[in-house]
């Protein structure tokens, strides 16, 4: 296994490589670019044998790898922010024609005002179009989950979102430990897709469906998630045993005995872990909860880790405006609602625009949710780090 | 489309793919209606202006020479109104 320097973007760049894929649609969106540039070079140079399509847009590059996926070719595009926008209304038929595409979001956050700095309002304005959601927080991890990303997409038949934060993650080198090709390959090995469109096959896809069929149709999506749930975590499993990871749907840090805990996703699960630390040094019993897979949402697993936990502490990189509260906690909360002992959720909106998020915030955040554990109430969300 | 011919999310092909050709012939559009096209046989001069426009495919051509209106497939777009040039087709509001 070779332990290399690598940032982020060309973490995920290798792993698609090393998934041999048949085709790449992109348009360049900083911070992606450098993921579908050095894909380009590969294909330049004789590396990976593979379609380069330069589309004039996103829409055109969701729209490309949706034909493509349906002849049953591996594809691959990357996109940020504006970007995942304008791919917007391909994105849902991508997951209803049940194309498994995977897609790198380097998560930025969306204009106005015009900003390339990292949050995840981008990713969480399409939670809904029916992509399962990866979420990796180190270079490692975004190598890691895009190999898996393939399995999973192929397995389900699902598109796949694969989510590193921008900047953040996707420029910042790290050590990368990468398995040989022959390992990957083993793993996600090419085969032939269902539903494939070829001239010895007669059928529509893409079709009308009227009222009489809409309805029947949407739901094979919402099953096919669903159903994921379960095939995710094997293949998670798998992906573990073997290259020697312990990645699960979540990742809880001291959540054996913590009474108050932060909900993450990205990487501010890397500030806080540390912060956790230093306050299990000073006697607290802090934990950590990140969130890896958040399309489908892991209910059951929160629900169990969270259990006996006092308060929460959820921290949302994005905003719902004029809704209840932020994406995350407003999930959250719902999947904790029916259950009638459950812990006090504290909200906390940081980070936007690529603001930084410090250690001495992140003991803030913790102080306030144990208040609002020992008090039993949750106070309004904090806006960490707004000027007034 | 008569309900008891629908299939269930589990009896579509995956993805809503269409499998065999012509699936659109089950399809029932008179409910889309407001007008419906009357055809006056004794004006028909069977020039087939008609057949020729209706964008559904809804006038059926007969071995005699005439054409007369399949109301299955007919959206009551009243392009055939217009095109007749002897008026042998009014618009008949649709009333229960």
């Amino acid at each position: 296994m070779a332990r290399v320097g690598l940032s982020g973007n060309y973490a995920i760049a290798y792993a698609v490589k090393m998934a041999d894929v048949d085709l790449i649609a992109a348009y360049p969106i900083t911070p992606q670019t450098t993921i579908v540039e050095k894909l380009s070079d590969f294909v330049a140079n004789g590396e990976l044998n593979a379609e380069y399509i330069n589309v004039e847009s996103e829409h055109s590059a969701m729209s490309a790898c949706i034909g493509a996926s349906l002849t049953g070719a591996r594809v691959f595009t990357a996109t940020s922010s504006q970007g995942l926008a304008y791919m917007h209304e391909v994105l849902f038929m991508a997951s209803v024609l049940r194309t498994p595409i995977v897609l790198a979001n380097v998560n930025r956050a969306l204009s106005a005002p015009l900003n390339i700095w990292n949050d995840h309002s981008d990713a969480m304005a399409e939670r809904d179009s029916g992509w399962i959601q990866f979420w990796a927080s180190s270079a490692q991890e975004a190598f890691d989950t895009t190999v898996l990303a393939f399995k999973v997409a192929e397995e389900t038949r699902l598109p796949v979102m694969v989510n590193i934060d921008g900047f953040i993650v996707s420029h910042t080198y790290e050590p990368v430990e990468m398995p040989g090709e022959d390992a990957i390959r083993s793993f996600i090995p090419s085969k032939a897709m269902l539903n494939r469109v070829s001239p010895r096959l007669s059928y529509s896809t893409g079709v009308v469906g009227p009222p009489e069929y809409y309805y029947e149709m949407k739901y094979q999506a919402v099953d096919a998630i669903e159903r994921s749930r379960e095939r995710i975590r094997e293949m998670q499993a798998t992906y573990n045993k073997a290259f020697g990871r312990d990645y699960g749907d979540t990742y809880g840090y001291f959540m054996e005995d913590a009474d108050y805990a932060l909900l993450t996703m990205g990487s501010m699960t890397g500030t806080a872990r540390v912060v956790a630390e230093k306050l299990r040094s000073q006697g607290e019993k802090a934990g950590v909860v990140s969130i890896r897979t958040y399309r489908p949402f892991p209910s059951d697993i929160l629900e169990r880790l969270l259990r006996g936990v006092k308060s929460v502490g959820v921290m949302d990189r994005a905003v719902t405006p004029g809704g209840p509260v932020s994406p995350l906690l407003a999930d959250l909360a719902s999947c904790l609602y029916g259950f009638a002992e459950r812990p006090v959720l504290q909200g906390f909106v940081a980070g936007l625009g690529g603001r930084d998020v410090t250690e001495d915030e992140f003991e803030m955040m913790y102080s306030k949710t144990k208040d609002a554990g020992k008090s039993g109430h949750a106070g309004q969300t904090v806006y960490v780090g707004l000027r007034e | 489309m008569s309900k008891q011919n629908l299939k269930g999310w589990k009896e579509i092909p995956e993805g809503g793919m269409i499998t065999e050709p012509g699936s659109s012939v089950g399809f029932d559009v008179q409910a889309w209606r407001t007008y419906r096209p009357v055809m006056d046989k004794s004006k028909c001069t069977k020039c087939g202006m008609c057949w020729i426009y209706c964008p559904e495919g809804a006038i059926k051509y007969n071995a005699d020479g005439s054409y007369e209106i399949d109301l299955t497939y007919c959206k009551g777009c009243g392009i055939c109104n217009r095109t007749c040039a002897v008026k042998a087709i009014s618009m008949v509001k649709e009333e229960r």
